[in-house]
């Protein structure tokens, strides 16, 4: 494995994107900051601006307003950039799938390489996936 | 060839290891504080290894000469600033008259640099947290100078770093009188509002102005002001230590002392930094043109009664 992507792996920094979700996916991924869940232990850092971020969390169901907004910031990331779909909307749209606002999920728009499913996921959940993200990277390189 | 040296074994990796380590041991007791359990070791190095390896984007519309090169000045400098002061505390007739007014002028421009950077990357949040910035510099410049001239006088007007030294070798430290506490006190909240660390935040609120000025930048570029930042948390102590602490030792006990008194220092900042909410800019000039500025001048006044 790489330099690059092994110190990747020990500091990757996220970046919080709300597509138009109920709040609540935001809230349990804030739970994981706090001392109970502590994910600074794994080098964690919820970065202030998309320039710093190494991992995109999406929650909600990708209205047609926040699309454009996802694209343009997706586009700014720098790259390597991963992205992870947090909470049943970010998935699959979960109970706006036959809404006129949400015309396709998240990943017919941008690549995505980890699923946290849930309504909302728990903490322990969002913690354990983002594990699951790391080893998936580890046996790809 | 000797000072290159300096500049490249002192300057640049001695002061980047100690303040690697100092800036674990910063986000450490700040996890301990908050009852987390925080970071490894190696975290800040990782970070840094890390931004070094991602992509460098210049926003459009920013002047790219000034954007790129705003974090060489600031890292240059304090580069230099470290070697002088390890010159200094190396061999104290290593030194010129008037180095301490060089360090204090050189100790700005980390400062400028990151007013550069935020001003030419063309982002207006990066713009505001730039001109608070300015305004912070503006300030605790006035306090940090005056502070600084306690020691100066106490020593016989003497503005040569190596000559406070071997005055407070003889005579004790400038710390153990009363005026030298006072200022000392001062400069320790100055070092505060240098470092950008809580309560005075206000350039780079993550939660206000998401980064503020650091806001555009990524890749190498942030690397470079990571570690200006990380190798500022061990010079400005240092600085302290030099001319109020009697500096760093290294014959026999004085060693451990030299380290405890920068442990002691880093411990104050970091608990100083948990402990307060952030204050918004115009409550942080009044608070340094008021309380502090007045401390300092009864500070200034006492050196010359001679307590």
């Amino acid at each position: 494995m790489s330099l690059k992507l092994k110190a990747l792996l020990k500091s990757p920094w996220v970046f919080h994107l709300s597509t138009g979700s109920c709040n609540n996916c935001d809230i349990e991924i804030l739970d994981c900051l706090t001392p109970r869940f502590d994910i600074e232990r794994f080098g964690m850092i919820l970065a202030g601006s998309i320039k710093h971020a190494d991992v995109l969390l999406v929650t909600g169901s990708c209205n047609r307003q926040s699309v454009t907004r996802m694209k343009r910031l997706y586009e700014q990331a720098p790259k390597p950039c991963l992205v992870v779909a947090i909470g049943e909307c970010a998935m699959s749209r979960g109970m706006f799938m036959q809404s006129y606002n949400c015309p396709v999920p998240l990943d017919k728009i941008i690549p995505v390489d980890a699923y946290i499913p849930g309504c909302p996921p728990k903490p322990e959940a969002i913690i354990a996936g983002a594990v699951k993200l790391i080893e998936k990277l580890k046996g790809n390189a | 060839m000797i000072y290159l040296l300096y500049f490249i074994l002192y300057g640049f990796f001695l002061t980047a290891v100690i303040g690697l380590v100092a800036s674990w041991i910063d986000r450490k007791v700040t996890a301990r504080v908050q009852y987390r359990v925080g970071p490894p070791v190696l975290q800040p190095l990782i970070d840094i290894v890390k931004l070094l390896g991602k992509e460098t984007l210049v926003p459009r519309g920013a002047s790219k000469a000034a954007f790129l090169g705003a974090p060489l000045f600031g890292l240059a400098s304090v580069m230099l600033v470290s070697t002088i002061l390890w010159m200094n505390n190396i061999n104290t007739q290593n030194t010129f008259l008037g180095d301490l007014i060089v360090v204090l002028y050189v100790l700005t421009i980390p400062s400028i640099s990151i007013i550069m950077g935020g001003f030419a990357s063309s982002n207006p949040l990066a713009s505001i947290g730039a001109s608070r910035e300015m305004k912070l510099v503006l300030s605790y410049e006035l306090p940090f100078v005056l502070a600084v001239l306690v020691p100066v006088i106490h020593s016989g007007f003497s503005i040569r770093i190596g000559s406070l030294l071997t005055y407070q070798a003889s005579n004790g430290v400038f710390a153990g009188s009363l005026s030298g506490a006072l200022a000392l006190i001062v400069a320790i909240l100055c070092v505060q509002a240098k470092l950008a660390l809580v309560p005075f935040d206000m350039p780079e609120a993550e939660t206000e102005i998401a980064g503020g000025v650091l806001i555009e930048y990524s890749g190498t570029p942030l690397a470079v002001y990571k570690l200006m930042k990380n190798m500022l948390l061990f010079v400005l102590p240092f600085f302290l230590m030099i001319i109020f602490m009697g500096g760093l030792r290294t014959d026999g006990i004085h060693l451990l002392y030299g380290v405890l008194k920068y442990v002691g220092l880093v411990a104050i900042i970091t608990v100083i930094r948990n402990t307060n909410p952030r204050v918004r800019i115009d409550q942080a000039v009044r608070f340094f043109w008021g309380p502090v500025t007045i401390l300092a001048i009864i500070a200034v006044i006492l050196a010359f009664k001679g307590l």
